[in-house]
């Protein structure tokens, strides 16, 4: 298995080679002009095209992508046409809120999904498994902004619950911490409950269906060892893998949430420099998030082996 | 521990305790959480001419001048001037004591640096470097300009509060290429920006400069004592309008400079909310026409349009219906301001022609003539124009091709002179602050030097004689004679469609004081309680 991971991790250069590539190419075709921004309103059309003579956008596309992957690969991601600042800073900067704010959210949507899934397929037909799915139906239909909005409508302005908007790092304590996150968490995490809670009520359905799983009963298994050891354990497999495959969600959703509360996080950094065409920005949190999502997707391929004894690498 | 250091000690941990909320009340008056018009996303409003760049740089870095409220230039970093008779030498002599943030004391040499590069980008700066013959240190406090032609608005170009300004910066700074962005904040103004605490996109830190020297007169604007109360303030910058709001009914903000028109009922029901208009000269909007392009290459297209263009209906869309907020303006000059006209703007008044409009493209063999219209969706104000320019363009017998996109690319695009099916555009929107709409000098969307003029390119010499009678003139009759000419020239040109005259509130909590009208906001005088 560790001959496996380091062959997946290898095989990830090419991966972000080629995502690299695309970026790059994308980037150069789609219409905007950072120097434009840069400008201003009241900038004449001479003085933007000195500008973007300046940052060296007027040089040929094989110069700039050589010059950049060669900086990339000597750990440079270049500096923000904007701010002048050091991608890498810029990324870091956001890291840690995003990251707060995914982990918050999956804990919290594993946390309900799974057990409302099991309850459900235990209880299949009966009210608490029609409740379940009005939640799941819910989920996926509102929107993660009108969430957003709702709850800190509810909980942030008329109740005074919580904050609007903003972060607190963890390093200056958990409560206001938490306290900041926990309404983005809900939000963010609504639709991926939904998805989740489904998956697992539809997976163990099919395995509570099991010949194993009447033996068990017919043993006198209780209930509860019978759902979450026998059920839960042998339904793990594609919960964990929508598990993984959601983070690509959750990436997205972040984007989202991240502007309705107002988090500085990598999601409002990738917007802010897409707006403003700030190339170097898009290229490096683009590749950050596909490193990401592919070791997402390594640890997914490993966990299996974990839940499920048959599967080698 | 004795007993004895527990019972001297547990007295002042109980005072202590109990005197922390008004420590921290305290602490926190000194704090201000601002939230700007748009992101701050660079620093340097010299190579940049965004307005939310040079609202930050107002309070990192100083002028040499500054305008008051009436627009007349005051001395800020200098204590005064010579001028000659004849208005071409021109002689300034620096106040004592000017720091930068770095310690550094101000001297002559940076001021000059710091003049050099703003004179490459501003148009005032560059007539100045036209009619230069030296920009010569005397010694470390006193400078000069020796020019060869009169020039009698040297004051108000280094002190007027339009991008690109005169800032003074360090030498070294100040040597940066005027084309390429500045990657060091240092100033001489009341605030030192954090650049640690810096999160472009979310929130920048300015904190006060305690040795800055701080004029005796009362502040006004760019003029006078700016007089700082807080230690930091801090730019908050949510990318989202409803949040922003929201924050600040919590009271998580103190102060907003732009809340959109919509939020504008809700924020007046909240008794801990003032709000009043931000900026006294407002804005005019702007339907932008390519004079390059068919069918806006000609002037009767362009005609066609102004005589059927209601402002009214521009207006209420981008403000809404309540009627404090905007007015129709016959002009392209700034309502209210001491030389406003409406000479030769007739085609905007009346009732709307829509018929005469037809006529005129029936006879200019245009009707059903395709216009490519970019708009900016991302942007309320330009989305809205963008809405009633597709109508209007409709109703008079246009085929209107309705490009909806961000701001970001309708920024490229507008630079491309190329036909609308090759990448180009036939009409824009924007709009122009009326503080750079009081004259020509910051106005450069009035010049109409064709391919050297601003996006559109229009081309008037009828225009461009004006703008150089307005620079020679003498005197304010004068200065009025010539702005009556350009207006008149623009409309016969019909260099651009002003869409009407409109303001915008701010708002802020009712425990923040000192918060004026200006075209920038000015935190100088405000306080916190």
């Amino acid at each position: 298995m560790f001959a496996y991971a380091i062959r997946r991790i290898i095989a990830t250069i090419p991966v972000m080679a080629i995502v690299a590539l695309f970026v790059f190419s994308l980037l150069y075709i789609a219409p905007g002009d950072p120097a434009a921004i840069i400008a201003g309103d009241q900038a004449t059309p001479a003085d933007v095209e000195r500008i973007r003579a300046s940052l060296g956008l007027d040089r040929p596309f094989i110069v700039r992508f050589v010059e950049w992957a060669w900086n990339v690969l000597n750990g440079d991601l270049g500096v923000s046409i904007f701010t002048n600042l050091p991608v890498r800073h810029m990324i870091a900067q956001r890291v840690e809120p995003t990251l707060s704010l995914m982990v918050l959210t999956l804990t919290f949507a594993i946390s309900f999904a799974v057990p409302m899934g099991v309850i459900a397929a235990w209880k299949q037909g009966k009210w608490i498994d029609r409740m379940v799915m009005v939640v799941a139906v819910l989920g996926f239909s509102v929107p993660v902004f009108v969430v957003g909005y709702v709850l800190a409508y509810t909980f942030a302005l008329q109740l005074d619950w919580f904050p609007v908007q903003g972060y607190t790092p963890i390093s200056q304590g958990f409560g206001p911490w938490i306290n900041n996150l926990a309404l983005p968490a809900i939000a963010l995490g609504s639709a991926f409950i939904a998805l989740l809670a489904r998956i697992t009520r539809a997976t163990m359905l099919e395995v509570l269906s099991q010949d194993y799983v009447r033996t068990a009963k017919a043993k006198g298994v209780d209930q509860k060892s019978i759902l979450f050891v026998h059920g839960l354990k042998n339904a793990a497999v594609p919960i964990v893998t929508i598990i993984g495959l959601g983070f690509a969600g959750l990436i997205g959703g972040a984007v989202v949430t991240e502007s309705v509360f107002a988090i500085p996080g990598v999601g409002r950094l990738v917007v802010d420099a897409i707006l403003r065409r700030d190339y170097p920005v898009i290229q490096g949190v683009v590749l950050m998030f596909s490193f990401v999502y592919v070791i997402v997707n390594l640890c997914v391929d490993l966990l299996y082996t974990v839940f499920d004894p048959r599967i080698r690498y | 521990m004795k007993r004895r250091d527990i019972l001297t000690a547990a007295p002042l941990a109980a005072a202590s305790l109990l005197a922390a909320p008004s420590i921290a009340r305290a602490q926190g008056s000194r704090v201000l959480k601002f939230v700007p018009q748009a992101n701050l996303s660079s620093m340097d409003a010299v190579a940049g001419t965004q307005y939310v760049v040079r609202n930050a740089a107002l309070m990192v870095w100083d002028t040499l001048y500054g305008v008051n409220a009436k627009l007349e230039p005051q001395p800020q970093m200098c204590e005064g001037h010579e001028a000659s008779a004849d208005l071409k030498t021109w002689t300034f002599k620096l106040r004592a004591g000017l720091k930068f943030h770095d310690g550094e004391t101000v001297t002559t040499r940076d001021v000059l640096a710091s003049l050099q590069r703003w004179m490459v980008r501003d148009t005032m700066g560059q007539i100045i470097k036209a009619r230069l013959d030296a920009l010569e240190a005397i010694d470390d406090r006193t400078f000069r300009f020796r020019l060869n032609k009169p020039f009698a608005k040297m004051l108000f170009a280094l002190g007027k509060n339009n991008a690109p300004m005169a800032l003074i910066m360090p030498e070294r700074i100040a040597k940066t290429d005027p084309f390429k962005l500045i990657s060091e904040y240092v100033g001489s103004g009341p605030m030192k920006f954090n650049t640690g605490e810096w999160v472009p996109g979310s929130k920048a830190v300015f904190e006060k400069f305690t040795d800055y020297s701080v004029r005796p007169e009362p502040g006004e604007w760019l003029a006078g004592g700016k007089r700082m109360y807080f230690d930091r303030i801090e730019w908050m910058i949510p990318s989202d309008a409803a949040t922003a709001g929201a924050a600040l009914q919590n009271g998580e903000v103190d102060w907003w400079e732009t809340p959109l028109p919509d939020l504008i009922p809700l924020l007046k029901r909240n008794r801990n909310i003032s709000l009043d208009i931000a900026d006294p000269f407002g804005n005019i909007g702007s339907l932008r026409f390519n004079h390059l392009q068919p069918p806006f290459n000609d002037v009767r297209a362009r005609r066609a349009v102004l005589m059927a263009l209601s402002q009214a209906d521009y207006m209420q869309a981008v403000v809404g219906e309540n009627p404090d907020l905007w007015k129709e303006t016959a002009s392209y000059f700034t309502p209210g301001t001491a030389d406003y006209t409406e000479e030769g703007g007739e085609i905007l008044k009346g009732k709307r022609d829509y018929d005469g409009a037809k006529k005129l493209l029936a006879e200019a063999g245009l009707l059903g003539a395709k216009v490519t219209l970019v708009v900016a969706m991302d942007v309320a104000i330009t989305k809205a124009e963008g809405e009633v320019t597709a109508d209007l363009l409709k109703k008079i017998g246009f085929d209107v091709d309705f490009v909806a996109t961000d701001w970001g690319t309708v920024g490229a695009r507008r630079a491309k002179k190329d036909p609308p099916a090759q990448g180009g555009w036939n009409i824009f929107h924007t709009w122009h602050a009326g503080a750079d709409c009081i004259n020509p000098a910051p106005y450069t969307a009035l010049d109409a030097g064709g391919d050297k003029a601003w996006f559109g390119w229009p081309k008037s010499d009828a225009v461009q004689q004006g703008i150089a009678q307005w620079y020679d003139a003498a005197d304010n009759a004068a200065e009025k004679r010539a702005i009556a000419a350009i207006n008149r020239a623009s409309f016969d040109n019909a260099t651009y469609g002003p869409t009407g005259f409109f303001l915008m509130y701010q708002a802020w909590r009712t425990n923040v004081s000192g918060v004026v009208k200006a075209p920038f906001p000015v935190f100088w005088g405000v306080q916190k309680t």
